[in-house]
């Protein structure tokens, strides 16, 4: 009876096993008996026990006591007993185990042993698991099979230097010389080996790829003589001659090739000749044309052959194996930044992979298609982008939006299409958008001001046909309460107006507030909106005061909190409430306001922009703040940190009072031009000036003035400054941003600073204007100062 | 390189696993989880390719055998393809067509064959004819020590 049946009849128990308890008696069993075989003596049974284990042990069985056998099976004379050894050192054993250690020896004998099977087993064994000591020990051996032997053990050889030199890299310089002569072997595997080594080297150690590069011509010669050569029956796969081998010549030229003229002229014949006459039929062709390809675009090619890499990965596009198609997209993402022209002319087929029915398909072309957007394509690739998002799965959902998003905020067309987009994205996904959508939608929408009655009415229609997408509905609210009265108009140019009645307003707001659906983030929103409408709206009012006083009393402390604000200013601040609840002003991206969690959230922030339009005296400073700004002195390329001014924001007339008002407030500022004045920037007819006037020990006050000699008013005139860090700098509302031509007018700005440790001053001013419809921006730095205060 | 080659059922039953780089017992059995769970969950008309950490993974369906291997991130997946594939064809030429139980009852001549194809992860033997006569030649040696099994077998053969 062959021994092997013993093995074979276990297996058919174990499977015929009906139960997991029941195999787990089998198994148990059988492992006892195999125990008490392994303590006998030799029996000629062993390597039968061990392989018996080594099926369990797949089977998910623990299988350690099976270690030692392994070693000793290894050292047996026998060829059958080595073998099963070795599988099962491959298998138990690790580098980490102690016993690996105990089996050097033996391979070190088995290395030298006189049947190249038993050699093939050591190499194949310490390949897999050979630690970085066994290495070290056993590498010359390698070394002297490399040199001296048949190609048979050259192959394993080659391979095992290549695990040697991944464990320990120094002993690359060992094996470096042996490799460059196995270049020229006839035998494929050996050849194969010997690049797979190569590769190994070059990536590890520059000097000797360097050396390598040498042998370019003659790889180049070796893989024309595959891809010309006739049909070998040997190597053959479906027409390519030997397609692992010219994959892996392919790889190494392109090592060799980066960042490297000479060796990349050298190639770059070969190259096109693979890419032009593989048969891309199977996959194996493609394999190879894949690879081209890929060694293509990260050498120093000639943009033709770029481009025939390009066309290659386009053609792959389209073709029928899916496989290839994602294969293709993920080489496009990888140069869609460096050829983004070459990958532009593929985009229609990109935009189809995105209707695919793979997942992994449509996330690349998701990926690719956002990289692909530009101003010029991106009215209809958002169009696609918003078909994709409304039949993507779930797990793509946000990346989508935030994909959108990004690129509607780079590209967009018109403010209206903008908010549309944000819009459509809102209904279609609302759940899967970043926290920061909902201010960056409501900082968008004032900003657009001529869309206001255009974006409350579709926010409304919204809101009264879904209230579910909280993000929706708190951007809806918030428009709303600040353009209600637009609403109740009933007239819209933009589109259908709606007729509602003041009372049809309020319901939707109070669904809002009552519903369980809505978070307590999106009731507040609801609830500040109802308030705003008491300015708005003429008859209801009243039931504006009954929400509110409800409120009064809510569970949720920060509704709580609201309402009784409002009611407050209902009944004791009511000569305030029409200020406070006044329209606000356009919402600078960057004031604080703007990047809090909630935007419009907060009676406090609300009423700090609207104070400075009112001619109300309060003492307070504007929203700039004493900053501490970088060191200039240090020359860091850092974007300075500017104070912010408010010159974006308030309307015209107000804004000059306010701003004067504010100077006569803070009192004995004279901008007179008796102190003496220095133009520090003149450019595209504006010209700025500065004075400065010494007010105490530490302290001066620094006047901007702007001039415009030009035909046309400059218009969005804000100045910035940055000072080093010790000096204080507080900058004082500007009169205004809109210079009148022709030199009728002037715009001033005070800066007042503080300079307690008395270091040398020096300020650093941005300008930035709008002339002749273009947006100018300059910087000039300001070393020494008209006055000799320090 | 390939880091792990596995074949494993329908079922998610393990049949053949081979690992080129040294992972403790409790990660592996880990992976082979994750890589069933992952295998097993596609779609049967997608893509076959997938990403797990920074691994490429690899996998055909045979049969009622799924053949799946984890890869470096620079490693070409078409001609991994190719590589399966290769497997598969010797697997077949050797029991004659193969099937899954011939693994089943001799996985250890499977694990043989892996390892006259590949060695550390990388394919070692393009020549699908000197692999198959590789492993004929083991047997025979094998043969030939079972059946003069009074001495010892010091001497090779070339």
């Amino acid at each position: 009876m062959s021994p092997s049946v013993r093995l074979q009849e276990m297996i058919r128990v174990i499977r015929g096993a009906r139960t997991q308890g029941e195999e787990r008696g089998v198994i148990q069993r059988e492992c006892a008996a195999i125990r008490a075989q392994f303590r006998q003596a030799d029996n000629g049974t062993r390597s039968h026990n061990l392989a018996k284990l080594l099926y369990v042990h797949m089977l998910g069985y623990p299988a350690h006591f099976g270690q030692m056998e392994c070693v000793r099976l290894i050292a047996s004379p026998r060829y059958n007993e080595k073998r099963v050894g070795y599988l099962g050192a491959m298998m138990l054993l690790d580098e980490k185990q102690d016993a690996s250690l105990l089996i050097t020896n033996s391979i070190k004998n088995d290395l030298s042993h006189s049947s190249q099977y038993v050699q093939s087993l050591a190499l194949c064994t310490l390949a897999c698991m050979g630690s970085a000591e066994m290495c070290r020990d056993l590498a010359p051996e390698i070394d002297r099979l490399l040199r001296a032997s048949n190609s048979y053990i050259k192959k394993k050889a080659a391979l095992c230097a290549v695990h040697m030199v991944r464990k320990v890299p120094e002993l690359g310089e060992l094996f470096t010389p042996a490799a460059r002569s196995l270049l020229s072997e006839k035998n494929h595997g050996v050849l194969h080996g010997a690049v797979v080594l190569i590769t190994e080297l070059c990536e590890r150690n520059p000097d000797t790829l360097e050396q390598f590069r040498k042998a370019v011509p003659e790889l180049v010669l070796m893989m024309k003589g595959l891809v010309m050569s006739g049909y070998s029956p040997e190597h053959n796969v479906a027409g390519i001659s030997d397609p692992f081998l010219q994959v892996r010549i392919l790889r190494l030229l392109r090592i060799l090739g980066r960042n490297n003229d000479t060796a990349s002229d050298a190639m770059n014949d070969l190259l096109a000749q693979v890419a032009t006459n593989t048969d891309s039929s199977k996959t194996a062709g493609s394999a190879v044309l894949y690879e081209t390809v890929l060694t293509v675009m990260d050498i120093k090619s000639e943009s033709g052959l770029r481009v025939l890499a390009v066309n290659i990965l386009g053609r792959f596009l389209l073709n029928n194996d899916r496989n290839i198609r994602y294969i293709s997209m993920t080489s496009l993402q990888k140069i869609v930044q460096t050829d983004h022209n070459a990958v532009q002319r593929h985009r229609g087929t990109i935009v189809d992979c995105l209707k695919d029915q793979d997942a992994s398909v449509k996330r690349r072309a998701l990926e690719l298609s956002l990289a692909l957007v530009s101003a010029v394509n991106i009215r209809s690739l958002m169009k696609e982008l918003l078909l994709f998002l409304s039949s993507c799965p779930p797990e793509l959902r946000a990346h989508t939006t935030s994909g959108i998003f990004n690129a509607a905020e780079r590209y967009a067309p018109s403010q209206r299409w903008h908010i549309d987009t944000i819009l459509h994205v809102l209904t279609t996904a609302g759940g899967d958008v970043r926290d920061e959508t909902v201010p960056n939608l409501i900082q968008l929408i004032t900003t657009a001001t001529e869309l206001h009655c255009y974006t409350v009415h579709k926010l409304y229609r919204a809101l009264i046909t879904d209230i579910s997408v909280q993000s929706l509905v708190q951007v809806a609210c918030w428009c709303i309460g600040e353009y209600g009265d637009l609403l109740l108009r009933g007239e819209c140019e933009e589109t259908e107006p709606v007729q509602v009645t003041e009372d049809d307003v309020l319901d939707a707001l109070e669904t809002v507030l009552q519903s369980h659906m809505s978070s307590p983030a999106t009731r507040g929103f609801a609830l500040t909106a109802t308030m705003k409408l008491s300015t708005r709206i003429t008859h209801n009012v009243d039931r504006i005061r009954s929400i509110v006083s409800i409120y009064g009393s809510c569970i949720d402390v920060e509704l709580q909190q609201r309402a009784v604000e409002y009611n407050a200013l209902f009944k004791k601040y009511d000569h305030m409430r029409a200020a406070v609840l006044e329209r606000m002003p356009v919402i600078d991206k960057s004031s604080p306001g703007h990047t809090n969690g909630e935007s419009a959230g907060g009676t406090i922030k609300e009423l700090e922009p609207t104070k400075l339009t009112q001619e109300i005296v309060f003492p307070q400073e504007p929203s700039n703040q004493v900053c501490d700004l970088l060191d200039l002195l240090g020359g860091s390329g850092e974007p300075f940190q500017p104070s912010p001014s408010l010159s974006s924001t308030a309307p015209g007339p107000a804004s000059s009072t306010a701003g004067g008002d504010l100077l006569d407030l803070l009192g004995g500022l004279d901008v007179t031009p008796a102190p003496p004045s220095v133009t520090v920037y003149e450019k595209n007819g504006v010209t700025l000036k500065l004075q400065t006037d010494t007010q105490t020990d530490t302290g001066m006050t620094v006047t901007l003035t702007a001039t415009n000699s030009t035909d046309g008013d400059i218009t969005g005139l804000t100045l910035q400054a940055a000072v080093p860090k010790s000096v204080q700098l507080q900058m004082k509302a500007p009169s205004g941003d809109v210079i009148p031509a022709h030199g009728l007018g002037q715009v001033t700005q005070t800066v007042l600073l503080n300079n307690p440790n008395k270091v040398s001053l020096k300020i650093r001013v941005r300008v930035c204007y709008t002339s002749q419809s273009s947006v100018c921006q300059d910087t000039v730095q300001i070393d020494s100062f008209p006055s000799t205060a320090w | 390189m390939m880091h792990f080659l596995l074949l494993f059922s329908r079922q998610g039953k393990l049949r053949l696993q081979k690992w080129f780089t040294p992972i403790p017992e409790r990660e592996k059995k880990k992976i082979v989880r994750d890589m069933t769970t992952m295998v097993l969950g596609r779609k049967p008309r997608s893509c076959n390719f997938l990403h797990w950490k920074d691994l490429k993974i690899v996998y055909k369906k045979y049969a009622s055998l799924y053949f799946c291997c984890g890869l470096d991130a620079e490693e070409n997946e078409l001609l991994a393809l190719e590589v399966l594939h290769r497997y598969v064809e010797l697997l077949d030429k050797y029991f004659g067509n193969v099937c899954e139980l011939d693994i089943i009852f001799n996985f250890e001549k499977a694990y043989f064959i892996l390892d006259e194809f590949l060695l550390g992860g990388e394919v070692q033997e393009t020549s699908k004819q000197v692999v198959s006569r590789s492993i004929e030649a083991s047997d025979m040696l094998q043969e030939a020590e079972i059946d003069n099994s009074d001495y010892d077998l010091e001497l090779g053969w070339p």
